[in-house]
């Protein structure tokens, strides 16, 4: 999906879904976006990952046309973000319920729908493809505020897709909402996706871009620090080495320096040290049985994009 | 465990502007407007009454009263129209002038000093002396002044009696002749010298006065028991109900009315705070659209509660509202447009709903005080009114006023017409500037 990795030859930039192009934007001293550029190709979920801070709000905010940019451009099916074309084509579903609460569902979508310009029959079809996408059927004659979380959640991303734009912004849609909810807000996306909608997915759950995202990049420092698919990512990061964590217990050894003197670090009573194959964890065995070492707990991980991140940034996901 | 609660609470009430101006600043706001209007004021912040003198008699008596009239205090007394730039020198009023003028709503009151007054000034009661020869003066009156006439009535009696001694001193001499029998020759002559002094004086006090442009007027319904004889007659709202009603339901109204669109525009804020407003602009929607939209959503509701409140007025009070309609019409889609401005301007200026509540309290509380939406305009001061004049509320009460009151024509309602939809148009633009805010980051 990423420009630099596996962009089909030949696409006219008409035809891409999302071109960033040497984005800044600064809040006085603070630069919060420092020259992001990317591109999203027709089709799949493009998950946009980082830490708080990261500038990754921004970044949705410019790429919804939201901030007067301090240089670069976002073009959207080769439009301006801020032309007729641009917002037509994308749909954006903010983080907070961005819906009236007074309203009914239906009512609601009947809004934004005239906001986007539809009206009549256009409009009447899109309310009933998005209640029946959203399983709000039963529920549009009710007021928002009478929904629970999850249902209120499934709005405010039907609201954003009212006029079926062909690339979606959906910024953290699972914040706040139960399991169930969460399900049933996975099955929607995978039914846009399928529907061959390209989506931008936000997520501080790494299992949620584990499972929806095909491609991933990490932005941090208000620059994108890593793109690619979650592999190649993973490959990247950390070869095809597995992580080790070891529990001991009370010692008078000094665990950093037998650590250390093995490639690994340590913690209280904490070791980590990585290895490329799976026996290779009975060589570690054996030295802390030599050394006397007590070993409670021994623990062995493929590396996955939580790894990764917190790799790359020395943060975790939901620090 | 008590020091505690107090401390986060006035920590709290520091750090919250809105709820800090509502405690402190809101009272004392008020406290001084109502100081200023019932409070005990001197000079020319003194509440005085307007009033137009036609002099009929055109003799030195009734020339030495015009000039007693304009030396009142209280009054505001005019013989002829102020000047101005077409009309530099204007003719005195006339009796159908001045009640032309009272009718239009220029003055509460005229005084007409009748023909004949010369000839028989005073009279200590309506049976003594010349008593039954005296003619009638006549105060013409804009019931919706309550006050007026009574004011008048009561300054002509006593000007009467400060402004002609000459001819009190005679009127009393030919009294005290005629009841008790006469003076001697001696007392006669030593009369006659002090008399002729007491004319001599009045005389020279109304030639000095001559071509002075303030006068006076009178009192409630006929009134012969004093020392001239007074009838009121109302010009305006004769046959109306208590001009009270259409002014109120003005007043209260577009006073609620600024409520409204002040808590219509925070629809703003709400949105704002709730994320849909980016949501509704990242749409096919502009700031300007969004503003007029919200602006004429403002207007309609508030014609709609104004609408209520005269049919209200009418189904209780008798108002006579379905034969005043088109200029109703005319006057609340005005109003509505000017307060649905005011009300997207707040909502613009203000940062949060908290503070958007104290601004649209201390502001709406203040322009209604001053603009006669919570007392009548006559008990103000001159200056006061002036003020007031700088408030949505005095023009929309004064608009419904000639319509419902005075029943002038729509097209009497230009001046209202004029400041209200000026005042509607920059502040919308004011508004639309200051929504820059919302646009982008």
């Amino acid at each position: 999906m990423s420009a630099d990795l596996d962009k089909p030859v030949g696409v006219r930039p008409e035809a891409l879904p999302l071109r960033v192009d040497g984005v800044v934007k600064r809040f006085g001293a603070v630069t919060a976006v420092a020259g992001v550029s990317f591109e999203i190709q027709p089709g799949g979920c493009f998950g946009l990952l980082g830490p708080n801070g990261a500038g990754k709000s921004t970044l949705i905010r410019s790429i919804v046309g939201r901030v007067r940019l301090d240089a670069g451009s976002v073009r959207v099916f080769g439009h301006p973000v801020n032309s007729a074309p641009a917002r037509g084509d994308l749909g954006w579903v903010p983080q907070e319920l961005a819906v009236y609460p007074l309203l009914t569902c239906r009512e609601n979508l009947q809004a934004f729908g005239k906001y986007q310009g539809l009206r009549g029959k256009p409009l009447d079809d899109a309310i009933a493809w998005c209640l029946e996408w959203a399983a709000l059927e039963d529920r549009a004659g009710s007021p928002v505020k009478t929904l629970s979380g999850g249902m209120k959640r499934r709005l405010n991303m039907a609201a954003g897709l009212i006029h079926r734009p062909r690339l979606v912004l959906l910024d953290e849609p699972t914040v706040g909402v139960d399991p169930q909810s969460r399900n049933r807000i996975f099955e929607m996306v995978e039914a846009l996706r399928r529907s061959g909608t390209t989506i931008i997915y936000t997520t501080h759950y790494m299992e949620e871009a584990e499972r929806l995202c095909d491609w991933i990049a990490i932005i941090d420092h208000g620059q994108i620090i890593a793109q690619a698919t979650k592999e190649t990512l993973v490959a990247q990061s950390f070869g095809s080495r597995s992580s080790v964590t070891m529990h001991f217990g009370a010692t008078r050894v000094d665990l950093a320096a037998w650590a250390a003197a093995r490639g690994g670090t340590a913690q209280d009573s904490v070791v980590l040290c990585s290895v490329e194959k799976p026996a290779e964890i009975a060589d570690w065995l054996d030295a802390a049985n030599r050394e006397g070492l007590e070993v409670l707990d021994v623990t062995l991980q493929r590396p996955n994009l939580e790894s990764v991140f917190l790799h790359l940034t020395g943060k975790e996901l939901r620090a | 465990m008590i020091g505690a609660i107090l401390q986060t609470s006035f920590r709290s009430l520091r750090r919250d502007r809105g709820a800090f101006m509502m405690s402190f600043i809101l009272p004392i706001g008020f406290f001084t407007i109502f100081g200023f209007v019932f409070g005990s004021m001197r000079g020319s912040s003194t509440p005085r009454v307007t009033v137009l003198v036609v002099d009929e008699d055109h003799t030195g008596s009734s020339r030495a009263l015009v000039t007693g009239l304009l030396r009142e205090p209280s009054l505001d007394a005019m013989t002829h129209p102020r000047a101005t730039k077409e009309d530099s020198s204007p003719a005195d009023y006339t009796a159908a002038t001045a009640e032309a003028a009272v009718r239009s709503g220029y003055a509460p009151a005229a005084l007409i000093i009748p023909a004949g007054f010369g000839a028989h000034p005073i009279a200590f009661g309506p049976n003594s002396g010349s008593g039954a020869q005296r003619p009638t003066f006549e105060i013409l009156h804009d019931s919706a002044d309550p006050v007026a006439a009574q004011v008048v009535a009561g300054m002509l009696q006593k000007t009467v009696m400060t402004a002609l001694p000459a001819t009190m001193a005679t009127m009393g001499s030919q009294y005290f002749d005629r009841e008790v029998g006469g003076l001697t020759p001696q007392q006669r002559k030593q009369m006659d010298e002090g008399l002729a002094q007491l004319r001599q004086q009045q005389q020279q006090d109304a030639q000095q006065s001559a071509g002075a442009q303030h006068g006076q007027a009178a009192s409630s319904a006929d009134d012969q028991s004093g020392m001239v004889a007074v009838h009121v007659r109302d010009v305006v709202g004769e046959k109306k109900k208590s001009p009270m009603i259409s002014y109120y339901a003005a007043g209260v109204g577009v006073m609620f009315l600024m409520f409204t669109a002040s808590a219509a525009g925070g629809s703003l804020l709400d949105e704002s705070e709730s994320g849909a407003l980016d949501r509704v602009l990242s749409a096919r929607v502009t700031m300007t659209t969004l503003l007029a939209g919200k602006l004429i959503y403002c207007a309609l509701l508030a014609f709609a509660q104004l609408t209520l409140m005269f049919l209200w007025a009418a189904l209780v009070f008798h108002l006579d509202f379905f034969s005043h309609i088109p200029g109703f019409m005319v006057m609340t889609a005005i109003t509505s447009f000017a307060v649905a401005s005011f009300g997207m301007l707040l909502a613009s200026v203000a940062r949060t709903r908290g503070q958007l509540g104290a601004f649209s309290t201390l502001i709406i509380l203040t322009m209604s005080a001053l603009g006669g939406s919570m007392f009548p305009k006559f008990i103000m001061s001159d200056t006061m009114i002036k003020v007031g004049y700088f408030t949505f509320n005095s023009w929309a009460i004064e608009g419904y006023q000639k319509i419902f009151w005075r029943d002038q024509p729509i097209r009497s309602l230009g001046p209202e017409a004029a400041v209200l939809i000026t005042t509607g148009v920059v502040l919308f633009v004011l508004a639309r500037w200051f929504a820059r805010k919302w646009e982008y980051v």
